[in-house]
């Protein structure tokens, strides 16, 4: 089974926490007529990390670091949810059962439906076992 | 081996010794007699020329610090006649006003003799093409290597320091085979040339870089021969002594300090009496042939031990270990001593981060807070925050185990802390004690 169609390419970028860095990494962005789909910070004391889901991630990584970002791709995966309660469990269901693990996730309720980002340590058994449960899965190519 | 003054840099230590004495015995009749300033400072002191009767009496004589040349600012304590003086250096004053100092024509050529033999033991000669990347002008680094390579026989190229883009370009183009520079800037050379694409192994015939002016460390060097498939040689001197002057053979062991022009001692800064060989402590240097500045017992700040065992490369003059830190750049952090080279040396040692770093010092309430930052290597970047938490709590791990002193350690994105291309300055220190 062929896990690559589902897998997307998500940006992860390093920035210290201060004032402007994300409105720096935001501008850029724009700069490059680069759209932002899904989107998350995680932060610790001092410094944080913005993850992205952007259309075209090539472009966003070369222009990221070409400012002077620490910028890297992440295989991540997104699953379309019921945007109905118990949505989310069905997902967490299927992948616990499965034992694979989640390292993080973050969601966005899109038109259609809920979107789940997943970053797990399995992708390609998390792909597969999702799609055998009936679960559906976006393919990259509806992020660009 | 090829030494340049076999006669010189081979002879018996006992013989050296003799030598030293009557070049001091020399030395303290001329200054007891001809120098305003010795001759007050030796009445003072109690002691008379004729009470050095052997090396060891040297210890009979009083220290001389920074502060002797600051007050006697600008040549009083020169002993030649101004037309004797050929050239002026001044000192970059890192620590305070600059000082002055002054040369005759021999004392210009004990200092390029110096080098000549210094460069040569670091297999440097005639057919090598040294880049000076010193900065050339008041410092003593820029011109002092350019006579001593001049004097071997070597081409020299004067690049000075900065223009880093050319630097590469002159590397290149004039099949450069050695450069002097400080550490901190061959390691910026090095950042940019990587920016540039361009290998220093492979695109270019460096094989040795004569490095100083700052401390460094030995992960520094290993680093540094590693990344650019050379030699690094550490380089000591400071302009009181003349500029540059002592250097590591090929043992990379030590550095050897000429007898006939330096005699050394180590002591303990607090009470100023003679460490035993092979302890830290601060480095005291009497220059014996200097005519225009003389220079009895300066307490250099430096902190280094001696080795005086034979070397390997059949040079019989002692050898200094690489400098650990200055006396005045010592930080007191909840009453331990911490030495910024302790950081480096640390750092150098974790791969997740770059060898950049900067500390920062502040008092809350009573207590002492030392918070270093350090630039994360891009390669280590995780997307992972619990990733990233871990390099620093193994920063701050390693730190501790090296200073004996809890630290807070903040990570910065690459490139974002200051690089230096003369003396680092990493410590801002915000305590008002």
């Amino acid at each position: 089974m062929d896990a690559t169609q589902y897998t997307i390419k998500q940006i992860s970028v390093f920035s210290e926490n201060k004032p402007g860095r994300l409105a720096a990494i935001a501008g850029a962005l724009q700069d490059e007529g680069i759209n932002i789909l899904a989107f998350s910070i995680a932060e610790a004391n001092g410094f944080g990390v913005v993850r992205a889901l952007v259309d075209k991630p090539d472009a966003a990584y070369k222009k990221l670091n070409s400012i002077g970002f620490m910028i890297s791709f992440t295989d991540v995966i997104a699953v379309k949810m019921r945007d109905v309660p118990g949505g989310l469990f069905e997902m967490a269901a299927i992948l616990s059962e499965e034992g694979i693990n989640i390292e993080y996730s973050y969601a966005y309720s899109g038109r259609e439906a809920a979107v789940l980002i997943l970053r797990v340590d399995r992708v390609n058994e998390a792909v597969e076992k999702i799609l055998a449960r009936g679960g559906t899965l976006l393919s990259a190519d509806e992020f660009s | 081996m090829i030494a340049w003054d076999p006669n010189m840099e081979l002879m018996p230590e006992a013989d050296l010794k003799e030598m030293q004495y009557k070049l001091l015995k020399t030395l303290v009749y001329r200054l007891y007699s001809f120098s305003n300033f010795y001759h007050e400072r030796m009445e003072t002191h109690g002691v008379h020329p004729d009470d050095i009767t052997r090396l060891e009496d040297v210890v009979k004589l009083p220290y001389m610090v920074k502060s002797d040349l600051r007050d006697n600012y600008p040549d009083k304590i020169f002993t030649a006649t101004p037309k004797e003086l050929v050239r002026y250096h001044v000192s970059s004053g890192t620590t305070g006003k600059p000082t002055v100092v002054g040369y005759t024509k021999n004392d210009l050529e004990n200092w390029t003799e110096s080098l000549a033999r210094a460069l040569t033991s670091c297999g440097v000669g005639r057919g090598d093409v040294v880049q000076v990347a010193y900065g050339y002008g008041l410092f003593t680094g820029g011109l002092g290597l350019h006579y001593g390579a001049e004097r071997i026989g070597a081409t020299v190229v004067p690049a000075s320091v900065g223009n880093t883009e050319r630097q590469l370009e002159l590397m290149q183009d004039l099949r450069v085979t050695v450069i002097c520079c400080t550490p901190s800037y061959l390691v910026h050379i090095g950042e940019t040339a990587k920016k540039l694409g361009i290998s220093i192994k492979n695109d270019t015939r460096l094989k040795a870089a004569i490095l100083g002016a700052e401390p460094w460390s030995e992960q520094m060097r290993l680093r540094i021969e590693d990344e650019m498939g050379i030699k690094a040689y550490d380089i000591y001197g400071t302009s009181e002594l003349s500029g540059p002057m002592f250097s590591e053979c090929t043992e990379q062991n030590g550095i050897h300090m000429w007898s006939d022009l330096a005699f050394v001692e180590i002591i303990d800064p607090e009470t100023g009496q003679l460490v035993p060989d092979g302890e830290s402590g601060e480095m005291v240097v009497t220059i014996l042939q200097k005519e225009a500045l003389p220079i009895i017992r300066y307490r250099t700040g430096d902190i280094t031990s001696i080795d005086s065992s034979s070397c390997p490369c059949g040079r019989t003059h002692p050898r200094i270990a690489r400098l650990t830190g200055r006396v005045d750049d010592m930080l007191i952090i909840r009453g331990i001593n911490v030495f910024p080279s302790q950081v480096e040396h640390a750092l150098l040692g974790i791969p997740e981060v770059s060898g950049h770093f900067m500390i920062e010092v502040d008092r809350v309430g009573a207590l002492d807070n030392m918070l270093v930052k350090v630039e994360l290597n891009p390669e280590a970047f995780s997307d992972k925050i619990n990733d990233i938490l871990d390099i620093r709590r193994k920063v701050g791990h390693t730190l501790k185990n090296m200073l004996n002193v809890s630290v807070a350690v903040e990570i910065s994105e690459p490139g974002s802390l200051p690089r230096f291309e003369g003396k680092a300055k990493r410590v801002i220190d915000r305590r008002v004690l």
